[in-house]
């Protein structure tokens, strides 16, 4: 057992972390998301939004919280599974977009040179292209769907993160620690993923935060135009439905994918933050 | 000077190279033959071949780039594949209803997030900036399609006050059309540009200049007007400069929803019937439009600040 007075980074970060009152219940947001998505997505106790009860356009009650749709279908359910939807473009994206992130950054900030050069061009290039252009050409290629919305935030995602880590690891190359590791032997790729990367490691996460909530928004727009989720709900396309019902006075289906997009997406933002002070504690109060 | 804007400019061949490769890679290569979305299922073999030859789709891959990259530096499109009309025909009619919208909303929400962000500075720490701190992040947290669809729900069909859609393209009219889709704008930019803004301000407002510019008895308003804010000036221009292409793209989502017949809307239509070309033109003169206003970000830092050297 380690004394107290050795804390290790971590769990002196984390300790930053929960100290942070708002900090702590926008942790318990985001956990209590990804647990509803993934009972969801197991079928445990969640409510299946195919059901029709076949009452349609039945307000907000006791029964149904969220009122139901066209079909009589519970709106509830149907955010519920949105809330699946959203979890697992933000998950699956970041599975995407963080390893390409970090590998390219780390390759050019350490390597430095042409590969520097070739990978800054590719960088460049990339961000020159508006990504909102690039979602709507890659899902409309790619066939709408979810699978394309994936691949699209996924493929999209990496370059603000590779900046990042490129310049934090052309900073942290030069440093004693790095000459000690050589000095004793360690090749680039020990130099590179046992010392350097572990150092850049916050910024991975403070990141991946930030990754989610943007796949989440995007997500909704990508189905609101009609280019994602097809045949099943998503919040996206429960807000584009509500353009159809908002005349005819329907308003539940739009506050209720709305309070459900608003409570994760301001939990991420909150803990992004929040990581960023206690991952980085030189930055704090700035 | 004028060395390195010559080698910035020669640096924008490699990166319209790249936006040409990525473009051609996506609609020539991935995309595959779109003879069969255009002709419908029923199409003879003739007629497939005739159509590929017409949009120069038998030429070998390498032509094809070649095509792509010569369009970036002559803007000639081609013809739209769902309306036949000439694509920098359709961009040049669609620019004015976009540029109607956006630059006044553009300005306004800079100068609102400017100000703002110099109130929160000044009562930095205290009530006022926690809460205003708090409403940019509430105000990012909500999808911009439910923005749009309850203010033009409450504001125009609701209690009347805009018209709900439509456009009108001579000088003093066209007001009644983008004054809400441009206040949906200046909400929508609030939120990230005042955090961006405070941020930027209050890294100047710990330096020594500051402190030595209180201690000669400046109040906190002159110091903040006239030495935080100068120097806050690039982080500033960059951030706002850099908008600017994405102006021109028009505001994909407002112009659709409010049917002004701008550069967003001819792009989601052109998403809608999967009409490439005109895909391909706005993915090139947008990443254009970037790279020339990322340029014009560099040359301006010396105007903003002259302790700068471009080399």
């Amino acid at each position: 057992m380690s004394s107290q007075d050795t804390r290790s980074l971590w769990a002196d970060a984390f300790s930053r972390l929960v100290k942070d009152r708002w900090a702590l219940i926008s942790l318990l947001v985001v956990v209590t998301y990804a647990l509803v998505a993934l009972m969801a997505t197991l079928g445990i106790g969640m409510p299946d939004w195919r059901s029709s009860l076949g009452i349609e356009y039945l307000a907000p009650s006791g029964e149904f919280w969220f009122g139901t749709d066209l079909f009589g279908r519970d709106v509830f359910a149907k955010v519920i599974h949105g809330t699946k939807i959203a979890m697992s473009v933000g998950l699956i994206t970041s599975l995407i977009a963080i390893p390409i992130g970090v590998v390219i950054g780390a390759l050019a900030g350490y390597f430095g040179g042409w590969v520097d050069d070739i990978i800054s061009w590719f960088i460049t290039t990339f961000s020159s292209i508006p990504n909102i252009m690039l979602l709507i050409s890659i899902t409309l290629i790619m066939g709408k769907g979810l699978l394309s919305v994936y691949l699209a935030l996924g493929m999209t995602g990496w370059v603000g993160l590779a900046r990042l880590i490129r310049g934090e690891v052309m900073k942290h190359k030069e440093r004693e620690y790095v000459q000690a590791a050589s000095a004793l032997g360690g090749g680039h790729y020990r130099k590179l993923f046992v010392h350097i990367l572990p150092n850049v490691t916050h910024l991975v996460i403070i990141n991946t935060s930030l990754q989610f909530q943007t796949a989440i928004k995007s997500e909704v727009i990508l189905s609101y135009l009609g280019l994602g989720v097809q045949g099943e709900p998503s919040w996206g396309t429960m807000i584009d439905d509500a353009r159809m019902e908002l005349a005819r006075g329907v308003w539940w289906q739009l506050a209720g994918a709305t309070l459900a997009m608003f409570i994760i997406v301001l939990a991420f933002n909150i803990l992004g933050d929040a990581l960023r002070d206690a991952l980085d504690p030189k930055l704090k109060g700035k | 000077m004028t060395n390195y804007i010559i080698r910035r400019l020669l640096y924008l061949i490699p990166v319209v190279l790249g936006v040409g490769l990525i473009i051609f890679i996506l609609f020539n290569v991935v995309a595959g033959d779109p003879a069969p979305l255009l002709l419908g299922k029923h199409a003879t073999p003739q007629q497939v071949h005739e159509l590929r030859e017409q949009l120069g789709l038998n030429k070998p891959l390498y032509m094809q780039y070649f095509d792509v990259v010569r369009s970036s530096f002559t803007f000639d499109f081609g013809r739209s594949w769902a309306t036949r009309q000439e694509i920098f025909e359709m961009i040049k009619i669609g620019a004015w209803p976009s540029l109607t919208l956006t630059i006044p909303a553009f300005f306004l929400s800079t100068v609102i997030s400017i100000l703002l962000a110099l109130v929160v500075a000044f009562y930095r720490g205290k009530g006022i900036d926690l809460f205003i701190r708090f409403l940019c992040i509430a105000g990012m947290s909500i999808s911009s399609v439910a923005y749009i669809l309850f203010f033009q729900y409450f504001f125009a069909y609701k209690l009347g006050w805009f018209e709900i859609s439509g456009y009108e393209p001579q000088f003093p009219d066209f007001f009644s059309y983008v004054a809400l889709p441009g206040i949906i704008w200046i909400v929508l930019s609030l939120g990230p540009d005042v955090r961006f803004f405070r941020t930027v301000i209050l890294d100047e407002i710990y330096q020594d200049y500051v402190r030595t510019a209180r201690a000669k008895g400046l109040g906190e308003i002159k110091v903040l007007l006239k030495h935080v804010l100068r120097n806050a000036m690039i982080p500033i221009i960059t951030y706002v400069v850099i908008q600017i292409p994405f102006l021109i793209l028009g505001a994909l989502l407002l112009e659709s929803f409010f049917s002004i017949p701008g550069l967003g809307g001819i792009t989601l239509n052109a998403l809608n019937s999967s009409d490439f070309p005109v895909i391909k033109a706005m993915a090139v003169l947008s990443s254009i439009a970037y790279i020339l206003f990322s340029l014009l970000t560099d040359i301006l830092y010396t105007v903003a600040d002259p302790r700068v050297k471009l080399k």
